[in-house]
């Protein structure tokens, strides 16, 4: 341990020495590539799309210049695996002809390259008319000609040394090797800065930095005979914030903890099948939220747009389903936004230059609402109109990087907390006989968002109101609108706590997002619960 | 390379960018994957195309090693300046990096037996190619009134080049056609899907995918609901694919020599000789199997060949890394499952077919399951490489020799391995249109027992 800790404080210093000494490193430490830390530049390149689109014939177009950063650490028990560090950097352009969507996307960052793959995006469009029906009609949007947003931040990662983190993981991986039966160890630090440049022809020009940070631990135990093994993962959340929210995390301090219970699971008992009251901790409630109400809300998925590969949705048709269908009891309300802080699908814009609001998807337990881009805000114009609404998008369009074009994908979507001052341990012990889950395991859910199954990470069994043991092999199977009408009862603000998926996959060719959910404590009534443990 | 760069660089112009690359490294060894890659896509929903795109990008991935310190760097700035301190940055995180004992020395020049998978009709490929190929589904479905098509076609060209200091030189390319099509009644009770896939755009014959979508809806229609349990089950190829293509990442020696895999033996060691599946179950990789064309290297540059992984039933062998085929003694043969250092996605794989036909299959079949996909498929368990999942577009009952009816969808809770070892017969093996985790992947259909459905879904 002596010789490690020598060596990291060693290459601290030289760590300095070669940020200092070396102009390339500050280059791309600071500010990334030459043309990253160049906004007149960029701007420069931006109006080149836009000219030549409009040039070769666009009613309507778009351009992103992004930066996409990733710095990764991984390792397992006392070693480090990879160091990894990723950057791209390029330019997409959408544009509209006609009523037609073409996009085109290169790496080329000079005028030429991108009036080049404007141009070649208009010649799409015009290739694409002879199968399009209905002609694309955006919905109005303001124009921020000049704006500048960043994300909640306070150390960006990308500048802390990497010794700080090898270092950080290794202790975590130590303590949680100090439990016996714990023989194995993987833990990671993922970061990710993404650096948007949007400029469209409506005369928005949009500047944005988002910084996310994940920690991640597995920690498995493994009975001496090799006859079993026990996961402990998924652990601390991934969050739209810096190195403040690692060093919060205090996973070196939690390492130990974890790792008993991934040796407790050993001597867990295997769940009794049946019908059992669930108490579901934010830490797992997240998910269930996120694949059964988050997913089926999606406006393109309810219109069948997704139909080929993510899969429709059981909230559809929307003329049949706004202000009637019954997601849940009164006390349900589920928003949509992207300004919670820490919130990783939080942003200032979106990626067709709208400014994102904050709206109720349920209402009072009824669908009220679904998530929307321009090009879908207009397909509810109906329902905004019947209730007084103005027909805006929601802000939702993203896009994976600059490789790929802007589509419908979700806001934080979340429980909101109900009126009582109560929590995790109130839920208990209103509950009689039940299960309670922390954390997130195994998910699936069919293509319309009906079916689903949900594992964990921490099971434990609920006699009298009270936790009297650890369970393992449990898994719920839900229909979701039976599901979310089983609840019970809801935490109150209090006991509110947003936890996410850091890569949410959607569309063709696929893209990933990230994005949280938050929730408080929920007690659902009689759900059927599977055991997983199979033999052969 | 075009004029406006939406095309694949040319092998020289790769080389001079490794070149460029080395010669800015001072690091014991410094290995260059260069990736350049031109895709077109064009999705079309609700009976109309929606979005297209073309998308070119050229990446380099820079892995510097001192020694056994090591560190990645990933980039496309392919300037001098951008080269420059891509090298730069990985040698100064390899300095900074504890050693790694698992570090293996740099793999020196090594022969690769080219694989033909480039095909000129795929790599110049058009738009208006791609909304011709669109129309073929898009027009009947318009005519037909009663269904509605959902479909997504992407073409690519990609030529990947893996070098380093010690004299590594691998170079690959490839083309790929892929469309899938699922085609729903407007009465929302059917749903088909069907697809294609090859190396050349030119073999895939896009009217017949429309037929079999369409056909496939229709008789999907008015699904009625039949009690989940265990079933005979009869999954095309694309469901078995979906199961078993996840059984390569178990395949893992490490994991069971660790006694956390299905495949380590209770008191230690592996399952390596027993037999773990029906008789009839041959798996395999084989980059010149002209079903798979898959890369001739691994992520790491290792030349890949025949290998057997389940042969009549019985385990052959498990997928090693270097470091661990060395530290068990045991020879080295390349990693196929995405064992190497630079992203390797996928893993290409084929299960040897039979020669039953799933028209005799349904005839032998007193009642059981047809399966057309399997979808949202997660790990359940790892200890028996349980997954869960459900059936999607097109799922029917047989019943003493025939299909009598569209069933609803069922969940199942299945571990690839058991399907394996419930296999009665299977047919010819057909290449895959992608599975939910990509790569080559070529699959018959099985007929097997027991398969374990645990609910039902309202999902169509």
């Amino acid at each position: 341990m002596t010789d490690r800790r020598d060596f990291l404080k060693q290459s601290a210093t030289l760590a300095a020495w070669v940020a200092v000494q070396d102009p390339r490193m500050r280059v791309l430490q600071a500010a990334g590539l030459e043309l990253a830390g160049d906004p007149a530049a960029i701007r420069a390149l931006l109006m080149a799309a836009l000219n030549a689109a409009k040039m070769a014939g666009a009613s309507y177009a778009d351009v992103r210049v992004q930066r996409k950063s990733q710095n990764a650490v991984f390792t397992r028990e006392h070693q480090v695996l990879n160091v990894v560090d990723a950057d791209t950097i390029g330019c997409g352009v959408r544009v509209l002809v006609d009523g037609t969507w073409g996009f085109a996307a290169t790496r080329v960052l000079t005028p030429d390259g991108v009036a080049a793959a404007a141009a070649r995006a208009v010649s799409i469009a015009k290739a694409n008319r002879v199968a399009r029906a209905d002609a694309v009609q955006l919905t109005p949007t303001a124009a921020y000609a000049d704006v500048t947003w960043n994300g909640p931040f306070t150390t960006d990662p990308f500048t802390v040394p990497i010794e700080q983190k090898v270092d950080l993981l290794l202790r975590a991986n130590a303590e949680a090797l100090k439990v016996p039966t714990v023989q194995f160890v993987t833990s990671g630090l993922l970061f990710v800065k993404e650096e948007r440049h949007f400029a469209s022809t409506e005369g928005s020009f949009i500047q944005q930095t988002v910084v996310r940070s994940y920690p991640t631990m597995q920690v498995t135990a493994v009975s001496a005979d090799h006859s079993d093994f026990q996961n402990r993962s998924n652990i601390a959340a991934p969050m739209a914030r810096g190195w403040e929210y690692i060093v919060a995390q205090d996973v070196v301090g939690h390492a130990g903890q974890w790792a008993e219970q991934a040796a407790e699971k050993l001597k867990a008992k295997p769940v009794e099948v049946g019908r059992y009251d669930l108490v579901l901790h934010p830490s797992h409630l997240w998910l269930t939220i996120h694949e059964s109400i988050a997913h089926p809300t999606e406006l393109d998925r309810a219109r069948g747009y997704e139909a080929n590969f993510a899969g429709t949705s059981f909230v559809a048709p929307p003329e049949k389903m706004l202000g009637a269908l019954k997601y849940g009891p009164e006390f349900m309300n589920i928003q949509g936004d992207r300004s919670q802080e820490g919130g990783m699908s939080t942003i200032g814009y979106d990626d067709e230059g709208v400014k994102p609001d904050t709206f109720l998807i349920i209402k009072h337990g009824v669908l009220d609402d679904y998530q929307t881009t321009r090009e879908q805000a207009n397909w509810l114009k109906w329902w905004y109109d019947k209730t007084g609404r103005p027909t805006r998008s929601h802000g939702c369009s993203y896009a994976d990087g600059w490789a790929n074009v802007q589509f419908q994908r979700m806001p934080n979507v979340s429980l909101l907390p109900g009126e009582k001052d109560i929590g995790w341990d109130d839920l208990i012990a209103a509950t009689d006989r039940g299960i309670a889950i922390m954390g997130d395991g195994s998910f699936s859910i069919d293509q319309q968002r009906y079916n689903a199954q949900f594992g964990g990470q921490l099971f434990y069994e609920i006699r009298g109101g009270k936790i009297v043991g650890m369970l393992k092999d449990v898994a719920y199977q839900i229909r979701t609108p039976d599901f979310w009408n089983s609840m019970q009862m809801i935490g109150g603000k209090k006991s509110y706590e947003m936890f996410g998926a850091f890569n949410d996959g959607k569309g063709q060719p696929p893209q990933s997002n990230a994005v949280s959910h938050g929730s408080v404590p929920t007690k659902f009534a009689q759900v059927n619960v599977i055991n997983t443990g199979r033999k052969g | 390379m075009a004029a406006d760069g939406f095309s694949v660089m040319a092998r020289d112009d790769m080389q001079s960018i490794v070149d460029r690359a080395i010669k800015a490294s001072v690091a014991d060894n410094v290995t260059v994957v260069v990736t350049s890659s031109a895709t077109g896509n064009t999705r079309f929903a609700a009976n109309q195309l929606s979005t297209s795109g073309d998308i070119s990008d050229t990446s380099v991935v820079v892995e510097a090693a001192f020694g056994p310190k090591h560190a990645t760097v990933t980039g496309n700035d392919l300037s001098d300046d951008g080269l420059r301190q891509m090298v730069a940055r990985a040698e100064s995180l390899a300095k900074l990096s504890p050693d790694d004992p698992e570090a293996m020395p740099p793999l020196g020049a090594q022969q690769y037996t080219p694989v033909p998978a480039w095909f000129e009709s795929t790599a110049t490929l058009t738009a208006g190619d791609r909304a011709k190929a669109a129309l073929t589904a898009l027009q009947p479905a318009r005519k037909a009134t009663d269904i509605t098509a959902a479909g997504f076609i992407v073409t690519g060209a990609q030529a990947v080049l893996t070098c380093n200091k010690a004299g590594l030189s691998a170079f690959h390319r490839s083309t790929s056609a892929n469309y899938t099509l699922t085609v729903r009644t407007v009465d929302g009770t059917g749903s088909g899907w069907a697809a294609a896939d090859n190396k050349d755009w030119s073999a895939i014959d896009f009217a017949s995918v429309a037929d079999r979508a369409v056909h496939k809806a229709q008789l999907a229609r008015s699904p009625v609901a039949v009690e989940p349990g265990r079933y005979t089950v009869i999954l095309e190829p694309q469901a078995v694919g979906d199961l078993v293509q996840l059984l390569a990442f178990g395949l893992n020696a490490r994991l069971a020599d660790e006694g956390r895999s299905p495949f380590a033996k209770t008191g230690g060691g592996n399952k390596i000789g027993e037999a773990i599946a029906a008789p009839a179950v041959t798996l395999f990789s084989d980059p010149l199997d002209p079903t798979l064309l898959s890369s001739p290297f691994d992520g790491d540059g290792y030349p890949l060949s025949r290998q057997v992984w389940i042969e009549k039933g019985v385990l052959q062998q498990l997928a090693y890394t270097r470091f661990w085929a060395k530290k068990q003694g045991k020879p080295f043969v390349g990693n196929p499952f995405g064992g190497g250092r630079f992203g390797f996605g996928g893993a290409a794989i084929k299960l040897a077919g039979g020669t039953m036909s799933t028209d005799e299959m349904i005839q032998s079949t007193d009642r059981g399951i047809l399966v057309t996909r399997l979808w949202y498929l997660r790990q359940v368990d790892p200890r028996t490489l349980l997954f869960t999942g459900l059936t999607r577009d097109g799922t029917f009952l047989i019943e003493h020799g025939k299909v009598t009816h569209s069933v609803r969808n069922f969940r199942f809770n299945e571990s690839p391995l058991f399907l394996l070892n419930n296999t009665e017969a299977l047919g010819p093996a057909v290449r895959l249109a992608g599975t939910e985790i990509g790569g080559d992947c070529v699959m018959p259909t099985i007929k097997a027992h027991d398969f374990n459905f645990t609910s039902l879904s309202d999902a169509v």
